[in-house]
């Protein structure tokens, strides 16, 4: 993995800062994100990781600092520049409309249409669900259904379309707010075994985490928040469990 | 552990789950889908049977029946095509009843002020276009309120439903509006091959619905706010405007229930649409939405007002006291009800978390 320090890093932020009145909820914070690296974000309760996430986001404008995207520095107004920029965020809830189909569901607010008889315009679903097929068979999930709502679908599942949707908008970051939190064990091999493809497909993860078994079978590096700063940066290969936890609570 | 390769992530791989594929759960999520016609269904078999027995005379094959079930279904089905958009993006839409009278007033109004100045079916058409415009504006101020100051539509379309009620009865004096054009008694009262006008309009109407609702971005979106409004907004989905469109839509379908209720009496009364406001949310629900939101179709809301005018205009028919229509729609939407309850258990939809 260290042939990858020398590219430019996907996504870089500098020295950033959120302050809400006297609380900082983060502090001079810095991190890089390079492709094909999966960056875990470990921390406790309050530790300021969604602050951060937020952050790089577009949900909330940093009080200080900068985030660059591939060298260039970026200002998001809004989570939605933050997304065509190729920063997709991936939240708990997921974030799916259940009664709708995985085609619906990825091209939510942009759905393609075709013209019926030469002139009336109707949503064209067939594009929607060819679409799904590609993107989740890129991620090497396959589903028959294509046209079932996505409730019909187990939790990693719904996570698959959850993340297929950010592969199809070619994300080039996506931030993964405890993608395995509500799942069962096979289901979380599944979701770590699909942050793998997104690796291989050269994107840039960044992943939170409170499971260190997680945050280790699948991060290169992890980066250790306490109290909006930055606690500690480690590769994978160079640490263990018990330093990870001494780091987040700061011991 | 500590150093999973990352490089072999084959070694991680996990069988994709088998689809929930079973047949039999399909059936019977196609058969709580089709319920509101299997109702329909059964009612006019059952009506066939009493009416045989009773009468010795066919039920379902005389045209008058089906004529007049019909122009029954017509004015709850205009309510019910704008209520049906609104339950399922999660709202409700409680001031559609006196909208549509409201309307109805708006529209003898305007017919006759208009029959006064231009030749009569000009007179007809601004009529109707008066009313459907009017009924816009209590729209656009549910919209308002329910978009921009977050207030329950619940509550918000109840103020209206006050609102609407005390306009149209001031308008119309506290009485009834009579019209004055035989273009608009005839389109209320007149026939093309057997078929009412009222009933060709109410079906053209209702097709550019339906494809309103299916096949349009703006009925994609309404289904997704209704499952789930994070979502739809983090998709950038504009919620405001479109809660603002959607009770402005319902509110004007409410405008051409009453202009159509106009024509057909050839009078406007404020009252119109009184007693239709619960059928038109009992035809919605029995139509197959959830008033949770989510879920309902055009077409079932369809059959949903067909069920209620069938039962309606069919104990009636069979001489039984009307009082037992009340009772007879009552049950029918409690049964409606709990199919569409078993149906999300048995289909493995997860329960809300």
């Amino acid at each position: 993995m260290n042939n990858t320090d020398q590219t430019t890093p996907l996504l870089e932020v500098r020295n950033l800062s959120k302050h809400f009145g006297a609380v900082r909820a983060l502090n001079d914070f810095s991190m890089t994100v390079r492709p094909g690296e999966v960056v875990a974000l470990a921390g406790d309760n309050g530790a300021g990781k969604t602050t951060l996430i937020k952050a790089i986001s577009g949900v909330f404008q940093p009080t200080g600092g900068e985030i660059l995207l591939r060298g260039q520095p970026v200002a998001f107004a809004t989570p939605q520049e933050a997304r065509e920029k190729g920063i997709e965020t991936i939240y708990q809830d997921l974030a799916l409309a259940d009664n709708l189909s995985i085609g619906a569901n990825i091209f939510l607010g942009r759905e393609p249409m075709r013209k019926a008889f030469g002139f009336l315009p109707v949503l064209d679903r067939k594009a929607m669900a060819e679409a799904a097929r590609e993107t989740m068979k890129r991620l090497d999930f396959h589903v028959s259904r294509l046209n079932a709502p996505v409730s019909n679908f187990s939790g990693g599942q719904r996570q698959a379309v959850a993340i297929g949707r950010a592969v199809y908008w070619d994300a080039q970051i996506l931030i993964m707010d405890e993608p395995t939190a509500a799942l069962g064990v096979p289901e979380q091999r599944k979701v770590i075994s699909l942050i793998h493809q997104l690796k291989a497909q050269g994107r840039g993860v960044i992943f939170i985490s409170h499971n260190l078994q997680d945050i280790f079978a699948v991060s290169d590096r992890i980066v250790v928040l306490r109290r909006g700063v930055q606690a500690g940066e480690r590769k994978i290969s160079e640490t263990n469990h018990d330093e990870v936890v001494k780091l987040m609570v700061g011991g | 552990m500590t150093s999973t390769s990352p490089a072999n992530p084959a070694e991680q791989h996990v069988a994709p789950q088998a689809d929930h594929g079973d047949p039999a759960k399909g059936l019977i999520a196609r058969i709580a889908e089709g319920r509101a016609w299997l109702f329909l269904a059964g009612l006019l078999v059952c009506f066939e049977i009493w009416s045989r027995l009773a009468f010795g005379a066919t039920f379902v094959l005389n045209p008058f029946n089906l004529q007049s079930i019909a122009i029954f279904a017509v004015a709850p089905l205009l309510l019910a095509t704008g209520q049906t958009f609104v339950i399922i993006s999660g709202g409700i839409d409680l001031s559609l009843g006196f909208i549509m009278g409201l309307a109805a007033v708006i529209a003898a109004h305007a017919t006759n002020m208009a029959g006064a100045a231009i030749p009569l079916p000009l007179a007809m058409l601004a009529g109707i276009l008066a009313a459907v415009i009017v009924a816009g504006v209590p729209g656009i101020i549910n919209g308002l309120l329910i978009s921009r100051l977050k207030v329950p539509p619940f509550i918000g379309t109840l103020g209206m439903f006050g609102v609407a009620r005390g306009a149209a009865f001031l308008l119309a004096g506290g009485t009834t509006v009579p019209v004055q054009n035989s273009w608009f008694a005839l389109l209320g009262n007149g026939k093309f091959y057997g078929i009412p006008y009222l009933v060709l309009i109410t079906a053209v109407f209702v097709i550019v619905m339906h494809y309103l609702l299916s096949q349009t971005r703006f009925g994609q979106h309404n289904y997704a706010i209704g499952a789930n409004v994070q979502a739809a907004r983090r998709s950038g989905i504009d919620i405001k405007g479109h809660i603002l469109r959607l009770y402005v839509l319902s509110a004007m379908c409410a405008g051409l229930g009453g202009a159509l209720y106009a024509a057909r009496f050839t009078a406007g009364a404020a009252q119109a649409g009184e007693p239709l406001l619960l059928d038109s949310v009992a035809a919605v629900v029995i139509g197959g939405a959830s008033l949770f939101g989510g879920s309902g179709t055009i077409l079932g809301t369809v059959a949903g007002a067909l069920v209620i005018a069938v039962i309606q205009y069919g104990l009636v028919f069979v001489n039984v006291e009307p009082f037992w229509q009340f009772m007879a729609v009552g049950v029918v939407i409690i049964i409606s009800v709990l199919i569409d309850q078993a149906q999300r258990r048995f289909s493995g939809g997860r329960q809300d978390e």
